[in-house]
């Protein structure tokens, strides 16, 4: 009997170049994207919930993360060190983490003792402990990393710029909370954080290496197949609230950080190719982008600058970053203001173009290079909506970008008037400006 | 011209499964090939055996700015073409710069290897560099030093404590450079730099990936073999410590603070050619350390059994030319002090040194090393960077090769005599980083 259904796409950017991605449904019904690559004896195995930490109820921010960091912190008649030397001595890593839209998984273990490494992982999925004394202890760590940083200028500008844009809504927080709001967090608490997003109907898998269809569906229904059917609902979008102007926040350094911004375009916008393009050419980091090569190679103003397209499940931003000596900031954010309103109005030269282009669609292919790393890629176009397919037609997509498609959605999405700069330091000739 | 074929030596590696070749041409670069053919995608890395510890007295960061320069013109390239053509192949590239190397290296399709060679070759020996290049790139690198250094207490206070830590060897100054001295850094010490140590013979070559040795050994031929050495390149043999002799305590206070800890580098051994034993033990002793949060000696003791600390924990690297260190952290509660944190770290260290290294700990560690091994496989730029930092170590390929099974033979005994020889409060530097005490008004 053929337990689950299978199909095989051969996905072939380049004439030499081939991934095999195998879509499988487990016989319990858990879809899967599988690549057998069995030169090496291991697996990686990419595991994601959507909603990630946007998920926290209302009140208990932190709730999710410390929740996540608890997972490996001991499980059914395992604490923290009985999980640990379990997991040491089968020499398997399982790394649980969460951000805005995820609660991601990544599991790396040996052919020779895979399922004892899955039925190790099984029981934090199902049976974590969260006994008081790991509660205790996990949360002094993140009280740590939120003190760090609230003394930290990236952090400080960052955790700023998200309040103005998003608010009351999670992304307009820190998924870490704040100290009150982690100090007051209960065991009851974490128990709701974990059912509210580690539920099968927000589940996506993606498998690289050792391990065949049949093998991996029967073990993704021993490892998942138990969890519960539903989590919570998932947040509202989250409206745009910010405003164009300037921030300034009074920071004892030297060099000052500024991270700037708008609203963006969402992944599944028609518009999306062109604006990817666009913002490779305008602040990518694979290429000699215009903010590199106006602020950094021809001013010597910054050691690094980038921008990039933020689109969440809930909301979009483009976003950029410089730091730059507090009495050369004001000229950095002159410029990054200058350069955006010339390819809102200007567009790019075609010779700009096809360097992206070649860039774009020769730098794909060579993504997928390691086991963990496509794992993560398939999960990743799985979150998104794509199909194996996507692997195949992605640079026929951005070959397909023409100077005009180019004009308008730069004229769209890029807003010079409604750029908001968040800046921490002492910079010079800078004061907050609405 | 130059001819080529010195020695070729196939092996299978124990660190890897992946096929490693090596080569070395007459004008003395040597070649490092290592297989994976999973992608058709190569890493093309050029190391030289020239880092910040070989620069002369008054010019800390020389190597560092010159990494940058790399990027600027040479005779057939203009400023900032080099990584245009590997952006316009669809490759990345970069270059670091450390103690005891620099390294440029690019990832790139598998048949776009020559090009990247041919480039490499042409910036070892053909830079052009014009003042403006220098006034320019000055300002990045000081701004790179703000962003890592300055805009960073934990930052300032590790420069602080390296340079206690070396006495009079040049591991003590920064990689990037003091300040002061960076704002002064010239054309001609750059160039200076540059045309000593900028030749085929006092580099190697790694490319990793979805290549055949003698494939690579002809492109490399064709790039690299027409380059002049330089004549006269002598050992590095950079200035040694004296005896230390005197415990050094220092502390560092700064308002950007949010978590006060206590660090303390003891000086130590590093792997050696043909000697990798007392490394391969103190790197052991790290890992029963501080190997993990919850079942090392110090995470299991401090933070969960008497909870003094929110994390504690060991550190060690031994792949360094010159004497390197290790070291011992703890970040305490938040209500305990510094003292109280660093009378706890040493209680622990003295009840370690009584009770010795639990067997099953000790084989746990090297069932997971052993395991390393073949996870690290399914990344062969890491595994390259094995290799080049190794080689621009001191370090050969046997040793390399041999490091594996010389961790395995490891024994509880010989990490307690490591241990006991490593833990001499004479040769370390204990460091505090605090917040400043506050002033009543």
């Amino acid at each position: 009997m053929k337990p689950f259904l299978a199909a095989t796409f051969a996905i072939c950017a380049t004439p030499v170049w081939a991934v095999e991605v195998t879509t499988l449904t487990s016989p319990g019904g858990i879809n899967a994207w599988l690549v057998e690559e069995p030169s090496i004896p291991f697996t990686a195995l990419e595991i994601r919930f959507r909603g990630g930490a946007s998920l926290d109820a209302d009140g208990k921010r932190g709730a999710i993360n410390l929740m996540t960091g608890l997972l490996e912190e001991g499980a059914g008649d395992l604490d923290a060190q009985g999980f640990a030397t379990a997991r040491e001595d089968l020499a398997a890593t399982f790394d649980f983490d969460v951000y805005d839209d995820a609660l991601t998984i990544s599991a790396q273990f040996l052919t020779e003792n895979r399922d004892e490494s899955m039925d190790l992982l099984r029981l934090a999925l199902m049976v974590p402990s969260f006994d008081e004394p790991s509660i205790a202890r996990v949360r002094g760590q993140v009280e740590g990393i939120i003190r760090s940083e609230l003394n930290d200028p990236s952090d400080i500008a960052s955790d700023a710029f998200s309040a103005m844009a998003f608010g009351a809504h999670p992304y307009g927080s820190s998924l870490n909370g704040t100290l009150e709001s982690v100090a007051s967090l209960t065991r009851d608490d974490l128990v709701a954080a974990k059912n509210a997003v580690i539920a099968r109907d927000r589940l996506f898998v993606g498998a690289v290496g050792d391990i065949t269809a049949d093998e991996l569906g029967v073990l993704l229904d021993d490892l998942l197949g138990g969890l519960p059917e539903t989590g919570a609902p998932m947040p509202d979008h989250a409206g745009y609230a910010a405003t164009g102007g300037v921030t300034v926040i009074d920071f004892e350094t030297p060099q000052s950080v500024a991270i700037f911004g708008h609203e963006g375009i969402e992944r599944d916008d028609d518009d999306f190719f062109p604006a990817y393009v666009m913002n490779e050419i305008l602040g990518g980091r694979g290429l000699g982008s215009r903010l590199n090569t106006e602020v950094r190679e021809k001013r010597g103003l910054t050691y690094g600058i980038s921008s990039f397209l933020g689109p969440k499940d809930q909301g979009a931003l483009v976003l950029g970053s410089v730091a730059s000596s507090n009495d050369t900031i004001a000229e950095a954010i002159e410029v990054v203001t200058a350069e955006w309103a010339k390819m809102a109005n200007e567009g790019v030269t075609q010779n700009e173009l096809d360097k992206a282009k070649t860039y774009l669609t020769g730098a794909y292919p060579l993504r997928f290079d390691g086991n963990s790393t496509i794992a993560n890629i398939m999960v990743g176009m799985q979150m998104t909506g794509l199909s194996p397919d996507y692997i195949r037609t992605r640079n026929d997509n951005i070959n397909a970008v023409t100077l005009d498609d180019i004009k308008r959605v730069a004229k769209r999405v890029l807003r010079p008037d409604d750029l908001r700069f968040v800046v921490v330091g002492k910079p010079e000739g800078l004061s907050t400006a609405e | 011209m130059l001819r080529s074929i010195a020695a070729l030596v196939l092996m299978a590696l124990p660190l890897s499964a992946a096929p490693v070749t090596t080569y070395e041409l007459d004008n003395g670069l040597e070649i490092v090939v290592i297989e994976d053919h999973r992608a058709p995608v190569v890493v093309h890395m050029l190391w030289y055996r020239a880092g910040a510890a070989d620069e002369t007295p008054g010019v800390s960061g020389i190597a560092h700015f010159l990494e940058h320069l790399l990027f600027k013109a040479t005779d057939t390239l203009a400023s900032g073409e080099f990584s245009e053509i590997v952006a316009a192949n669809g490759g990345t590239d970069n270059a670091f710069t450390s103690q005891d190397t620099t390294a440029y290296h690019q990832r790139v399709a598998a048949d776009r290897l020559g090009l990247m060679m041919q480039m490499e070759a042409d910036r070892m020996r053909n830079i052009r560099l014009t003042e403006d290049d220098i006034i320019t790139e000055r300002q990045v690198i000081l701004e790179e030093r703000n962003q890592r250094t300055e805009s960073s207490a934990g930052a300032l206070f590790g420069e602080q404590r390296r340079a206690a830590q070396y006495l009079n060897h040049p591991y003590g100054i920064p990689v990037i450079g003091w300040k002061h001295e960076m704002e002064e850094l010239s054309l001609e010490d750059a160039l200076t730099f540059y045309r000593k140590y900028y030749a085929p013979n006092n580099a190697i070559l790694i490319v990793a990936g979805d290549v055949q040795p003698d494939e690579v050994l002809a492109l490399a031929k064709t790039h690299y073999g027409p380059l002049e050495p330089t004549v006269g390149l002598t050992r590095r043999d950079r200035v040694t410590e004296p005896p230390q002799i005197a415990e050094r305590r220092i502390t560092y206070a700064d308002p950007r603070v949010s978590q006060p800890y206590v660090i303390r580098t003891y000086l130590a051994a590093e792997r050696n050619p043909g000697a990798q034993e007392e490394a391969a033990a103190l790197m052991m002793l790290s890992e029963i350390l501080g190997g993990s949060g919850v079942t090392s000696v110090l995470g299991n003791k401090l933070t969960i059994e008497t909870q003094q600390a929110v994390h504690a924990s060991a550190f060690y690297s031994g792949t360094s030319l010159d004497k390197t260190t290790f070291g011992l952290i703890i970040v305490p509660t938040p209500d305990k002090t510094l003292e109280e944190a660093e009378a706890a770290l040493d209680d622990a260290i003295a009840a370690f040194m009584e009770e010795g290294v639990d067997e099953a700990h000790l084989e746990r560690i090297k069932r997971q090393v052993r395991a390393g091994q073949i996870y690290a496989e399914d990344n062969v730029g890491a595994l390259a960077r094995r290799y080049g930092t190794a080689l621009t170590s001191g370090l050969t390929i046997a040793d390399v090769d041999a490091w594996p099974d010389v961790i395995q033979a490891v024994t509880a005994d010989d990490i307690m005599v490591a241990a006991a020889k490593v833990f001499d409060r004479t040769q370390a530097v204990t460091g505090y980083l605090t917040k400043p005490q506050e002033v009543t008004q």
